[in-house]
């Protein structure tokens, strides 16, 4: 049994936001109230000062597993989870094979189930081979425990393929994620297009990349009925349109990755591939939209892209270097710095993006403290000053532009599922 | 002025590093043509080029350089080498290093990747055109024509016209001449003449005439036929037609106005037959200034490129 005492239980999902005590018991959340009575065998977990909230859900990492454990593997990307504060993580299909039919599927949960150390639920691809020609095994995917469809580091161009897929991964009540930007409008493009990329000599990226994309999408979300939700929006312009379908009652969410609302293009020092992602770093107009999207909800969910690369990777010529960066041990600090502290979201707001939110999107029964449900549980502490250190990452690779960077905020306790996984900080498991 | 370990781009330089640059390459040029004047100053240093892309008048101008000077001059050929067998630039700079070479000139396809050898390397590296980012001796040269002919930068006005976009040679010059306090226009099609450069404090037009007006200096870049190709304007008539510089233009550029091009020239597609071969042009003049701008570029970082390893200060 866990008591977890004097905490700000901030639980978005029963509007909660108060001084509360909470008990957990055989892996449930058993009682919720004032100055609960500590059973003797208890274990006791002072949460004065800090946050306690439902376990994070991060529904857009990359664990490399299959095909590339030197990057990232299920056991060190769970125990990143972890230590990042979030106790559920949807693994991308860009694994090697794909993740485009039920053997991949159970191979992964299987791993996770051996070695994982918070929740993996997998997302299967859209097309086989993610090639974007035949429709990947969606059906007996969803049978094996995907929580989605994704085509996610690719932009799925044929639009009546697509179509095709989003009726068909309706009849398995499966969201579809798309990574918005047209490959044919990016072509060699590195950067943002802008000043900065005229400057260092890189070819840029045009806004309308990504928001031809979205537009598309929503289009086709439209006339499928069926879930759509965007990935990692970086533009105003995209922003609109999402803005525009949701009020138009079309079944489209989105959203934001903690880089996107914390960097602009000019944060690049010149070729510094850790600073290479897709979409790139776009202006600081685009942040100021993204902020007043996460505000007035046109945003929905953080999600980190964790996308672990090896140096060899990211210490070569910029165009020669893998996109992405990791994300799940800075996600609750940089949130807590760039939109808790200047008052962007209140923390209820901000917690509602990381937990009951993606929970709906991908129908699970997680994301919130509600008594009887399976204690996925995080406890943050906002205060605590932390100066962002690769060095003391769990994760398998290191490729993070925010090296020695200056936050406020940690998670600090990561249960999952009534065990305590992350105790003060320290991994114990 | 510290010394500087690497040349890989005008944006890194300041205006007195620049000209401290001309003043040494106006030293060095009576050595191009003049072989009595040679010397072996250089007999120490050991230079190599890497060059991932064809050039085969950059490539020589530099083992030129170098011979004039005394060097060890070699030419690492890339499609016999081991890095047409996958090896990194960086192991390739390091392969390099251990072999003793002080100042490797590179050029390579991709912007930043002077940058990235010469922040792995203790070789001097010079950076000889990185994709879309720099070419700096080729601007050097440029600005050491132009200081020759007009003996000062203040107020020139300096027309750059052709394919900006993709164009390492218009960026350098750009950094540089800005720096000297001219005043540049760039022209050329939209679609190659991004309206995001002129944040580089220069003006840009789709007008040649514009951009011609009052100049001292006209500069054409070379069109590649690659363009075409890939839809930025419809044929190379087309573009002679609207964005080539001919004999009609030149009543609205100062009467001194010289015309330079960096080559190899199309004729008849950036500029006419007739302008390249005229008087007015410097096509020539910036092919010998180009040996010994690189004469002095060599001269400068084998102060560093002989001691490798202490008091490098790198330029990045
Ligand atoms: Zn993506």
């Amino acid at each position: 049994m866990i008591t977890i005492k004097n905490g700000r239980i901030l639980d978005p999902s029963n509007n909660i936001d108060e001084i509360l005590d909470l008990t957990i018991e055989n892996g449930v959340i058993t009682q919720l109230g004032k100055n609960l009575p500590t059973a003797e065998d208890s274990q006791v977990i002072n949460a004065q000062n800090m946050w306690v909230v439902p376990g994070l859900i991060d529904m857009h990492v990359h664990l490399r597993d299959p095909g590339y454990r030197h990057k990232e593997t299920i056991k060190t990307g769970t125990k990143a989870a972890a230590m990042g504060g979030f106790t559920t993580i949807c693994p991308m299909a860009n694994t090697n094979p794909v993740t485009d039919n039920e053997i991949v599927v159970e191979y992964i949960l299987s791993k996770a189930q051996k070695e994982g150390v918070v929740n993996v639920l997998p997302v299967g691809s859209v097309t086989k081979a993610m090639a974007g020609q035949e429709l990947s095994a969606i059906g007996e995917m969803a049978a094996a425990g995907i929580c989605a469809i994704s085509e996610d580091g690719k932009f799925v161009e044929n639009p009546a393929l697509l179509k095709t897929a989003m009726t068909y991964a309706k009849m398995f009540n499966l969201p579809v994620l798309s990574h918005c930007e047209d490959p044919r409008i990016t072509g060699s493009g590195q950067i943002n297009a802008g000043k900065y990329a005229e400057k260092i000599g890189l070819k840029g990226i045009i806004p309308e990349s990504e928001e031809i994309a979205v537009a598309r999408d929503i289009i086709l979300a439209k006339a499928t009925k069926s879930k759509l939700h965007i990935c990692h929006v970086s533009t105003a312009a995209a922003l609109q349109h999402i803005r525009n379908a949701k009020a138009a009652n079309i079944a489209v969410t989105a959203e934001v990755a903690p880089h996107h609302f914390t960097l602009h293009d000019e944060d690049i020092p010149p070729y510094n591939a850790n600073f290479k992602m897709s979409p790139p770093l776009r202006s600081a107009e685009d942040i100021s939209a993204i902020k007043a999207a996460l505000q007035d909800g046109t945003i929905d969910v953080i999600a980190t892209d964790h996308a672990p690369h090896h140096e060899d990777d990211k210490n070569c010529e910029f165009e020669q270097a893998q996109n992405g960066i990791i994300g799940l041990e800075t996600a609750v600090p940089l949130s807590i710095t760039e939109l808790i502290e200047p008052k962007i979201l209140t923390p209820l707001q901000w917690i509602s993006k990381l937990t009951c939110n993606p929970a709906k999107i991908l129908n699970l029964d997680k994301g919130t403290l509600t008594v009887g449900k399976i204690a996925d549980v995080t406890i943050i502490n906002p205060n605590i000053e932390y100066t962002i250190d690769k060095q003391k990452f769990v994760s398998l690779s290191k490729n993070t532009p925010f090296d020695g960077r200056k936050t406020k905020g940690k998670a600090l306790y990561t249960i999952v599922a009534g065990k305590i996984i992350v105790n003060a900080g320290e991994l114990v498991c | 002025m510290q010394t500087k370990k690497d040349l890989l781009g005008i944006k890194n330089l300041t205006a007195e590093e620049i000209l401290m640059l001309l003043k040494m390459a106006k030293a060095e040029k009576p050595k191009v043509k003049n072989p009595m004047l040679r010397d072996d100053s250089l007999r120490q240093i050991s230079m190599a080029t890497l060059f991932y892309e064809n050039s085969t008048r950059t490539k020589l101008s530099f083992l030129l350089a170098g011979d004039y000077l005394g060097a060890i001059t070699n030419d690492l050929n890339i499609s016999t080498s081991s890095v047409a067998k996958g090896e990194t630039l960086i192991d390739t700079g390091l392969t390099l290093d251990s072999m003793g070479i002080n100042i490797i000139v590179i050029r390579h396809s991709m912007a930043g990747s002077a940058k990235l050898l010469a922040e792995n390397i203790s070789a001097a590296v010079v950076n000889g055109g990185d994709g879309s980012n720099e070419h700096p001796t080729q601007a050097l040269l440029d600005l050491f024509t132009i200081w020759e002919h007009k003996g000062s930068f203040d107020n020139l006005k300096i027309a750059i016209l052709g394919d900006i976009n993709n164009s390492r040679v218009a960026r350098s010059n750009v950094f540089g001449l800005t720096k000297l306090g001219a005043n540049v226009t760039l022209a050329g099609p939209a679609t190659l003449v991004s309206s995001n450069i002129a944040h580089l404090g220069v003006t840009i037009t789709n007008d040649i005439t514009k951009a011609i007006s009052d100049a001292d200096v006209i500069m054409g870049l070379r069109v590649q036929l690659e363009r075409q190709k890939a839809a930025y304007f419809p044929s190379l008539p087309e573009y002679a037609n609207f964005w080539g510089l001919n004999e009609s233009h030149l009543k609205y550029a100062k009467p001194d106005a010289i015309i330079m091009h960096p080559g190899p020239v199309n004729r008849g597609v950036e500029i006419s037959t007739n302008l390249i071969d005229g008087n007015r042009s410097v096509i020539y003049p910036q092919v010998e200034n180009g040996v010994a701008i690189r004469m002095a570029v060599l001269k400068y970082l084998s102060n560093v490129g002989a001691k490798t390893g202490e008091n490098v200060i790198k330029l990045l």
